[in-house]
């Protein structure tokens, strides 16, 4: 037991420590060099217009299930105008920008992993570097910043509809007061509470990224080694999620006072 | 000019290169021989750093690219072109995409010089007409051709051919041997292949290097190896099993 307990956190360790190296090598990357927007643009519609329907989807399904279960407690206390209001705010900080987030980890996580994965035991990375071009820059940064650049957009895209979905939901088929409705979630959500859904996007689409990458290009030999990297690339990126958005929650709400 | 300095590297607890030493002066043909699983493609990409050895060195005109990290090894690799076993084609590529990859990389040429470059080495190895074709849509032969005008495109000074006829039939063997030999002739390249195909190594080769359980244990001229007749030479060039290994 104490064996196992011992390799996890080695791991863990050594997981953490590749992964800072390649944020700072990224990073060094896209401030020392021009980046190549012809592949970033590629990447964003790779990541942002092919999520579209997951995107969507996820969000209105959550905002509709979200109001009608808010509602059915409201309800019995005679609160059912500040349904929309819950809704907003958790939909703009928490369940959209985490719930995107997962969708998107195992959408564009995956594909990234199994991507670089398959370029690694096919030699394709190998034959990169032979062509004088950096893997890091090449294969990393223009993932890297196109997510960084989509992410936002496709959460406050899955926020929107999800509030949308709510009120549709709220007024057309539960009979909630539109005006009300309406008027409790102005005055009750807040810009902060976008903000706040907003940041974490960055984060986590930084997160998603910097794993899938991480486990493509330190990918075991094989097919089930890319398997194995693509399991291990979803399971991190969501656990990474999850467990960052509780600091980040604490941190924002200090720094923004939401 | 390249020399190799006691070098050593083993994967996990398996010895591949057990100090390993040579030097190959500029425009020579050499090809390095062995059994399979013995160490060729180990030492083969540490001559362009794709591997970093556990000790020893590795000059390439007088630097040491052992010492180096991956962003000053991207000016020594400008000087290698290197052809894959697999050919290692980008598959989300067209031909044309793959063989221009470097050339668009550095930014120096228009599109319609890119162009122009690929058809000509796509000529070279009679592949003309194939630009737009995917690397699923060729066979194997046609990929490793694909892959050598790729390595050619740039004019590097020394070109590294791993396993450059493994998988292939006779006839198509012949072919990449014969444009190896003519990339060699027509672009006085350093020429460095690793192979068990003792009929291509005779082909493309001046001289014979070969690896024997993680050393260099013999540096020959082609002729030499092919008329030794020490047991471990002659049984490799002449593909006899050591009575020893034949398990019933």
């Amino acid at each position: 037991m104490t064996t196992i307990a011992r390799e996890f956190v080695q791991q863990w360790l050594v997981g953490l420590g590749r992964g800072t190296l390649l944020v700072w090598e990224t990073v060094c990357s896209i401030f020392s060099r021009k980046p190549t927007w012809r592949d970033v643009l590629h990447q964003m519609y790779f990541i942002g217009v092919k999520s579209q329907s997951v995107v969507l989807i996820t969000g209105a399904f959550t905002g509709m299930v979200l109001c009608a279960q808010t509602y059915f407690q409201f309800h019995k206390v005679k609160m059912d105008t500040a349904t929309l209001a819950v809704v907003a705010v958790a939909m703009g900080s928490e369940l959209g920008p985490v719930l995107t987030s997962l969708m998107v980890a195992g959408r564009v996580g995956a594909a990234v992993t199994a991507e670089l994965g398959t370029m690694k035991v096919t030699e394709q990375i190998d034959a990169l570097r032979t062509l004088a071009a950096h893997p890091i820059d090449y294969l990393v940064v223009p993932r890297f910043l196109a997510m960084f650049l989509v992410m936002p957009l496709l959460t406050a895209e899955s926020i929107c509809i999800g509030i949308t979905a709510a009120y549709l939901i709220g007024v057309y088929l539960l009979g909630i007061d539109p005006t009300y409705i309406w008027y409790n979630m102005l005055r009750y959500a807040g810009a902060t509470d976008m903000l706040t859904g907003i940041i974490k996007a960055f984060v986590f689409g930084a997160i998603i990224i910097i794993v899938s990458c991480d486990k493509g290009l330190n990918c075991p030999q094989g097919a089930e080694g890319v398997g194995q990297a693509t399991t291990e690339s979803v399971v991190y990126a969501s656990i990474s999620i999850l467990i960052s958005n509780f600091f980040l929650t604490m941190l924002l709400n200090r720094i923004l006072g939401s | 000019m390249i020399e190799v300095r006691d070098l050593k590297k083993s994967f996990a607890s398996h010895c591949v290169l057990n100090g390993v030493n040579f030097q190959i002066n500029r425009g020579e043909a050499v090809v390095i021989i062995g059994s399979s699983g013995g160490g060729k493609s180990v030492l083969l990409k540490h001559l362009i750093a794709l591997l970093q050895p556990d000790s020893g060195d590795v000059f390439i005109e007088g630097q040491n690219i052992t010492k180096m990290n991956e962003r000053q090894l991207i000016d020594v690799r400008r000087k290698f072109g290197m052809l894959f076993q697999s050919a290692a084609l980008f598959d989300s590529m067209t031909v044309e995409e793959n063989v221009g990859f470097m050339l668009r990389r550095e930014g120096k040429c228009t599109d319609k010089e890119i162009s122009d470059a690929v058809a000509e080495v796509l000529d070279m190895v009679e592949l003309d007409g194939t630009q737009d074709k995917k690397p699923a849509e060729l066979s194997g032969g046609m990929r490793k051709r694909v892959g050598l005008a790729r390595a050619v495109i740039y004019k590097p000074e020394i070109l590294l051919y791993d396993e450059p006829t493994t998988g292939l039939d006779p006839i198509v063997s012949d072919s990449i041997d014969q444009l190896i030999a003519k990339v060699v002739q027509q672009l006085k390249v350093t020429s460095i292949a690793v192979t068990h195909d003792m009929r291509s190594a005779k082909r493309i080769s001046q001289r014979i290097l070969m690896l024997h359980e993680g050393k260099i244990y013999a540096d020959m001229s082609t002729e030499q190896i092919f008329q030794s007749q020490d047991p471990v030479i002659y049984r490799f060039v002449n593909g006899i099993a050591d009575v020893k290994h034949i398990v019933l």
